[in-house]
């Protein structure tokens, strides 16, 4: 019933709902009148934003290492810190749309290969400076410079050259991208003044709030920045507290007694339990990472196509989906593309668990009956070695000697993922498809993880990039998708759910696909009643 | 010289040189551990070029010996250096960092070695009677529920469900004393409850020891009453084993809490250590594990000296 009364009351916030409906419903559920009445106003109040207050979030992902460099950001405490003082050009909405920030409007030429960005006129940074296009040119150059060790390195790196022209940012790729404005985006790509050359980590753009106290691993706080160019709409919080609440019994239990207002990560196990409890509900979306076990294409055992399809064949989807993420996620069909992205093609056939086929193509494979390793370790995802064991015992079903060897956490991702032919990891996706494909399945990228070199596709990729048709894109994407499903080195069972928890005197609160906790803008763009 | 401060002259020359020995097996552990500060930091988003660019940047291009030379040469001078992975002053941020751990550390001590000297105490006092069962089957209980474990019940019992503490130590330096213990009680609670059965046996164990003695007969037989022998004539001579057991566990609440700190998001030196070994953040290492060894080697010392002068036959040798 409870599911129920916070359902309508959303729907009243939302304006979805009258006052009489809403009575008429209550009633039908057994609620007195006074109490529905009471509750009918608090809805109806919470549906206008209050400013005031200061949201506190328990996040998971800190360490006392953590940076305020942007090009250094890579877990999620450091972003959700990050989005509170730094913006970038522009963000992608929860529905794949783009909004500018910094940047007010763009547009590119008909090869895609020049952007013109128009930097928002009037707003300054947090120290009382002007932004400029010059800055943003600074920035682009600090994270494409060849010292650089930003995270967006890769994104940026096809930038052949830059100006600023007046108020308008123009670069120009080597190759056309049509989806420039979406990589732009990036989260590590903040503007700074000067682009960050001066001191990286001073925490100093144009975000709605600023950084008060920093304490690595510990707390970082926020006030909200008086200056902000984005008016009363956003940005209602006094102040914002990000704290590192790295053991998940400690973050739930910081939810449940108040603590703090929102949590991420909360694990699939506790998720309905959770949603159980008073004054908070556990909000889930379904976004673009995914679990992986991946095999180097180009080594034996896994340079036979009949055993890698065998190993797709013989996993269990709905088993994983249902066990290991308990039903928050969704069924992966071994290309690193779902319906989250834009241009999906949904008529590509899902594959299914299929003994009788995987016993077929591992007779085929000739392979010689000697165990094939798996590596996995409890960091390679959350999960990630109670699937290995659930692979493993479909995989011998269908005959196939399918061995897992646990390796340590520490030192997973710079000993075994990119370096062991077949192990666990994870992606967290990417916001469009040429974005993922550039960055693990283009023969020169740095993160080929299934070691997928292959021509044809890297043409299609370049072809698709630069192709303004929609649907000439579509269709290239499609082939390119199918291409990886039956003949790539990825096996992906499944994509994993943002899974939050929200208290209930957070209002405004809607799941963004892009990223956990409304995709960090929370703190912006939610308000307490 | 007196004997005894000569002692602690030597004892203080030792422990420097174990210091050096610890900070050189620290340093080539944490060298022979997989992969190195700059991977580390990148994580899966690492490329030839990104690390090529980070290890050049924070000098781990060079050997390790003179990476190690340098780092003593800046110690000897007060100078712990800069953190590899975020820049920081090492000095600043242990500073904080120690402060909390030892704010924790003195006060679980302060409720866990009175307490458990007192139940230790009255468990000699009633012997193999149901208050001595009751204490020891209590404390052993609880140290032998893993730490995590005791948190999690405390949490979800006084957090959760009454309200009466917060679930994770949110304490920061600008709060007063009564809201940094109200912030600290549950951690204190589970340290106390972690550290008191292993001091409480040992008193029990040493004071049973010595009521073995002739003298304690004696002190009986002229009517002293059974609290006061104890107290008295048996405890004083059991008190080199107690420290020794006392001290131990000190130098666990202070560098062994980091289980602790975790469930209650406590920013100590444990969390520092562990952060820095998986991003391989040599200095910080090193720093942290040189204030460790110093802890211990320093307690060890103090427990060395209060047996010796506890006890006569050691404090005037032949």
């Amino acid at each position: 019933m409870k599911d129920q009364l916070n359902y309508m009351a959303q729907n009243v916030t939302d304006g979805k709902m009258t006052r009489r409906e809403f009575m008429g419903k209550a009633a039908a559920l057994g609620v007195s009148a006074a109490v529905a009445s009471s509750m009918f106003a608090d809805a109806a109040k919470a549906a206008s934003p209050v400013k005031g207050g200061v949201l506190k979030m328990g996040v998971q992902g800190g360490e006392s290492t953590n940076s305020q460099d942007p090009a250094l950001w890579a877990s999620d405490v450091p972003i959700a810190g990050g989005r509170n003082w730094g913006e970038t050009l522009v963000e992608v909405g929860p529905d794949g749309s783009l909004e500018g920030l910094v940047a007010e409007s763009w547009e590119g030429s008909s090869d895609a290969k020049t952007w013109r960005f128009k930097i928002r006129q009037g707003i300054e940074f947090s120290n009382g400076k002007s932004v400029t296009a010059e800055d943003v040119m600074r920035t682009m150059e600090r994270h494409t410079n060849e010292d650089s060790q930003s995270g967006a390195l890769g994104i940026v790196k096809g930038i052949e050259s830059m100006r600023a022209d007046g108020d308008v940012f123009e670069l120009t790729l080597g190759v056309g991208n049509a989806d420039m404005p979406y990589l732009i985006g990036d989260y590590h790509l903040v503007i700074q003044p000067d682009g960050g050359f001066g001191n990286p980590t001073e925490a100093v753009s144009t975000g709605a709030y600023t950084l008060e106290t920093d304490e690595p691993g510990v707390r970082m706080t926020f006030k909200r920045n008086p200056n902000y160019w984005g008016g009363d709409a956003v940005a209602h919080y006094d102040g914002v507290e990000v704290i590192t609440l790295n053991d998940a019994t400690a973050r739930t239990a910081a939810l449940q007694s108040g603590q703090v207002d929102i949590i991420n990560r909360v694990e699939p196990k506790i998720a309905q339990l959770l949603d159980r409890a008073p004054n908070l509900a556990v909000r889930n979306v379904s976004g673009r990472g995914h679990y992986v076990f991946i095999m180097h294409v180009d080594t034996a055992p896994f340079d036979v196509n009949e055993l890698r399809l065998a190993l797709k064949y013989a996993v269990n989807r709905e088993e994983m989906v249902e066990k290991i993420l308990r039903g928050y996620g969704g069924v992966g069909n071994d290309m690193p593309i779902n319906a989250a992205y834009p241009l999906f093609d949904e008529s590509i056939p899902q594959r299914a668990h299929d003994m009788a086929k995987a016993k077929e193509h591992y007779e085929k494979s000739g392979h010689d009956g000697s165990p094939i390793i798996l590596r996995t370790a409890d960091g390679a995802f959350p999960g990630a070695v109670d699937a290995a064991a659930l692979f493993q015992q479909s995989a011998q079903a269908a005959g196939i000697p399918l061995e897992i060897k646990r390796e340590p956490n520490d030192g997973y991702w710079s000993e075994v993922w990119n370096k062991q032919p077949f192990c666990c990891s994870y992606w967290g996706g990417r916001p469009v498809q040429d974005q993922m494909y550039s960055t693990a399945y283009l023969s020169t990228a740095d993160w080929n993880d299934t070691r997928w070199k292959v021509a044809a596709f890297d043409e299609m990729l370049l072809s698709a990039r630069a192709e303004l048709d929609e649907a000439k894109r579509k269709a290239t994407y499609s082939q390119m998708g199918t291409m990886i499903r039956d003949e790539g080195g990825l096996i992906l069972p499944m994509f994993n759910d943002f899974i939050d928890a929200v208290s209930n005197s957070v209002q405004g609160y809607e799941p963004d696909p892009n990223g956990p906790v409304m995709n960090w803008y929370a703190s912006k763009k939610t308000w307490k009643a | 010289m007196h004997p005894i401060v000569k002692l602690v002259a030597q004892r203080l020359a030792l422990g420097a040189l174990l210091l050096l020995a610890a900070s050189a097996l620290i340093f080539g552990l944490t060298e022979a551990l997989p992969g190195d500060a700059a991977q580390a930091i990148l994580g899966q988003a690492a490329t030839t070029e990104s690390l090529a660019n980070l290890r050049e940047e924070m000098g781990l291009d060079r050997p390790a010996l003179t990476r190690y030379f340098e780092w003593l040469g800046g110690i000897m001078t007060g100078d712990m250096g800069l953190a590899l992975t975020n820049k920081l002053d090492i000095a600043t941020s242990i500073q904080s960092r120690m402060a909390n751990t030892l704010f924790l550390a003195f006060w679980a001590a302060l409720i866990s070695v009175p307490l458990a000297i007192l139940l230790g105490l009255i468990a000699v006092r009633y012997q193999n009677r149901w208050p001595d069962k009751m204490i020891s089957g209590v404390t052993l209980a609880s140290i032998s529920l893993p730490e995590f474990m005791i948190a999690y019940i405390l949490i979800f019992f006084f957090a959760v469900k009454l309200f009466w503490a917060p679930s994770f130590a949110n304490i920061s330096p600008s709060m007063d004393l009564l809201d940094k213990l109200h912030a600290i009680a549950l951690p204190v609670a589970v340290l106390v409850m972690v550290v008191l059965a292993h001091m409480m046996r040992m008193t029990r164990a040493a004071i049973l020891n010595v009521m073995q003695s002739a003298y304690i007969e004696t002190a009986e037989l002229k009517g002293l009453s059974g609290f006061q022998v104890i107290a008295r004539h048996a405890f004083p001579n059991a008190i080199a084993p107690i420290v020794n057991v006392v001290m131990i566990n000190m130098a666990y609440l202070v560098v062994g809490v980091v289980v602790v700190e975790v469930v209650f998001a406590y920013p100590g030196m444990g969390q520092y250590l562990v952060d820095a070994v998986v991003k391989r953040d040599v200095p910080v290492v090193l720093a942290c594990g040189v204030i460790f060894a110093a802890v211990y080697i320093l307690l060890n010392i103090f427990a060395d000296v209060v047996s010796i002068l506890t006890n006569p036959r050691l404090r005037h040798p032949k």
